[in-house]
């Protein structure tokens, strides 16, 4: 570790900009997205097994989160007018063309599954929107990880091995809460045992990266961020709790549905606002890229890029 | 407002996969040598004349007219809104430059770097950051819809969205008067030549020499920032002599094109999905219960 006092930075101010994407907006969408994607996946799950209760339910829920997210993202643009443009192109180094390019697919194949199912017509349209939409669903539920952590941001980027477990965990989590809220016994049996192998993920996947991340973690803990992810893990456990018993009672699985939910939600939010603090904080730039020199040998950069260097002027 | 009526080439721009010239890499044919900045900040007198050139020259708004309290500096730092910024630190002189730790005065024009490696233009969903045929890096104002994307994914807080205007705007290193033959605003008004702009090849020989200068005048705090073409954004085409560490100025000692990592974050997502789905199918066996 560093000691605190090499740390040195302009008047405390950012050495980068801290993200311009507003709340509710941008960490709703992380939630509603990774809702919807599980759900998709439980109703093509539901279709090939024949449960048309949990089948229709998280066809619905996944096409109202998932059309939810739409407005949201498009209302977060700085020029909402121009929202096509995401289509211009297609680029692999943009997280965001590439989401755009999955929303593209995934929204319509959602929406057609939701609406075949609850007007009860075109039973094979139907069937192929749903399998479309469960076959995209986990993508959309994971590739907002890849977009959060490929910034500069030091709480998201330096967390990058961890983030899509925690949001497959998250995704997993609120894909079983609406699968217990909107299916009862025994359809939702995949749904409670989903809440089980969601929450454990998510728990494990998220305190790893927390401790992995050394300094980094301070943004996890501390503040409204801090508050957030600590709700999450409470409202995690109540969760997994009442999905247990959930095979009892309906009402048992409604309320652990709803904590579940809550859970996902919780986490998103957190990460996002952890992401945000750690962006308007010099000490998470400066002191991780000053140990990285000092493990390189080269804490001392008039030495390195000096004239002395050897092979300084023949990498020119 | 600035017009920038720039052709993207045809291919888009993966400056991860790019060697040497920048423009070649994005598919350029024929282009023009490589140009940038060098900014000698041990001759800068902080008059912020290049602040002034820039935000008269390219139409750039006001960034409020708020007193911050550090030193002369109540620009406070890049932003859509500002695209040269001149830092002012005081601070004590080091021993070993026979300072005798007297107040010290450290001044420095900040500016996009015009990375090899530029995370704002991997990240640009609709392609309108590009890199033209200077090798630099412009957001097309026509194309660019306000994601936000490129403002967390730049390394060195350069580029930003204007608050009333919704679209990402940096320095386009004055792309308009480079195509009409003359030198970028601030290079121009520099009354010290601090800001010295040339082809990048030029300008690193001139740096080099310039540190020598400076070293052999027993300035051992000098350094180049920015010029290896080896460090972690491919080296800039605008990059610096600084007389202290790279965060004393706000800048970021060792940064890295986050882009980098990108294949590393896709196999984890992919791992993830991959591992959402087995788990999802596998809830649906079992007893019917």
């Amino acid at each position: 570790m560093v000691p605190e006092a090499s740390f040195t930075s302009y008047y405390g101010r950012p050495v980068i900009n801290a993200p311009v994407w507003r709340s509710p907006e941008v960490p709703g969408y992380l939630f509603l997205g990774g809702l919807a994607g599980t759900s998709s996946l439980l109703a093509a799950g539901a279709a090939l097994t024949g449960r048309p209760g949990l089948r229709r339910g998280a066809a619905l829920g996944a096409a109202s989160a998932i059309g939810l997210s739409g407005v949201a993202l498009v209302a977060d643009l700085g020029r909402p007018e121009r929202f096509a443009n995401m289509l211009r192109v297609f680029k692999v180094t943009s997280p965001m063309s590439v989401g755009s390019w999955l929303l593209t697919a995934y929204g319509p194949a959602a929406g057609l599954a939701a609406l075949a199912d609850v007007a009860g017509i075109l039973p094979r349209t139907r069937r192929a929107a749903t399998l479309t939409a469960g076959a995209l669903g986990p993508a959309i539920a994971t590739y907002t990880a890849v977009l959060l952590a490929d910034t500069a941001v030091p709480a998201w980027h330096e967390g990058h091995r961890e983030l899509p477990f925690v949001f497959a965990g998250s995704a997993a989590t609120a894909g079983a809460g609406l699968g217990l809220l909107v299916a009862a016994r025994p359809e939702n049996a995949p749904a409670r045992r989903l809440a089980l192998a969601g929450t454990i993920c998510e728990l494990v996947a998220a305190n790893v990266m927390v401790h992995r991340l050394g300094l980094l973690a301070a943004p996890y803990r501390n503040g409204r961020a801090g508050r957030l992810m600590r709700q999450g893990e409470a409202f995690t456990l109540v969760g997994l709790a009442g999905s247990l018993l959930a095979g009892r009672s309906r009402t048992l699985g409604v309320l652990a549905g709803a904590a579940l939910l809550g859970a996902s939600a919780c986490t998103r939010f957190g990460i996002f606002e952890a992401g945000m603090a750690s962006a308007r904080d010099p000490r998470d730039t400066v002191v991780p890229q000053r140990e990285r020199l000092e493990r390189r040998g080269l804490g001392d950069r008039a030495v390195a890029s000096g004239t002395g260097a050897p092979g300084s002027d023949g990498a020119r | 407002m600035t017009e920038t009526t720039a052709r993207a080439p045809r291919r888009v721009s993966f400056s991860l996969l790019e060697r040497g010239d920048p423009a070649d890499a994005t598919g350029y044919r024929a282009h023009l040598e490589r140009v940038g900045f060098f900014t000698d900040t041990s001759v800068c007198i902080g008059c912020k004349a290049c602040e002034v050139a820039c935000k008269e020259w390219n139409g750039v708004p006001d960034d409020g007219f708020r007193l911050t309290g550090m030193s002369f500096d109540n620009t406070g730092g890049l932003s859509g809104n500002t695209w040269r910024h001149v830092a002012f630190v005081e601070t004590h002189a080091p021993a070993a430059d026979a300072g005798d730790g007297e107040l010290r005065w450290l001044m420095a024009s900040d500016v996009c770097k015009h990375c090899t490696h530029a995370a704002c233009l991997d990240v640009c969903p609709t392609g309108a950051l590009i890199r033209t045929e200077f090798g630099t890096v412009v957001v097309q104002d026509d194309v660019c819809n306000g994601c936000g994307y490129c403002v967390p994914a730049c390394p060195f807080g350069v580029i930003g969205r204007r608050e009333h205007d919704g679209r990402a705007f940096k320095c386009t290193l004055c792309y308009d008067r480079l195509r009409a033959g003359m030198l970028p605003a601030c290079a121009q008004t520099c009354p010290t030549d601090s800001i010295q702009f040339g082809p990048l090849d030029d300008l690193r020989m001139r740096a080099e020499r310039r540190l020598r200068e400076l070293q052999d005048a027993g300035v051992s705090s000098a350094r180049l920032y920015g010029e290896d073409p080896e460090d972690g954004i491919g080296g800039a085409g605008a990059f610096f002599l600084l007389l202290d560490e790279p965060e004393v100025y706000g800048l970021p000692p060792d940064p890295v094109v986050t882009t980098r990592d990108l294949p590393c974050l896709w196999a984890h997502a992919a791992v993830a999905a991959a591992g959402l789905v087995a788990t999802a199918l596998t809830c649906f066996f079992g007893r019917r219960r």
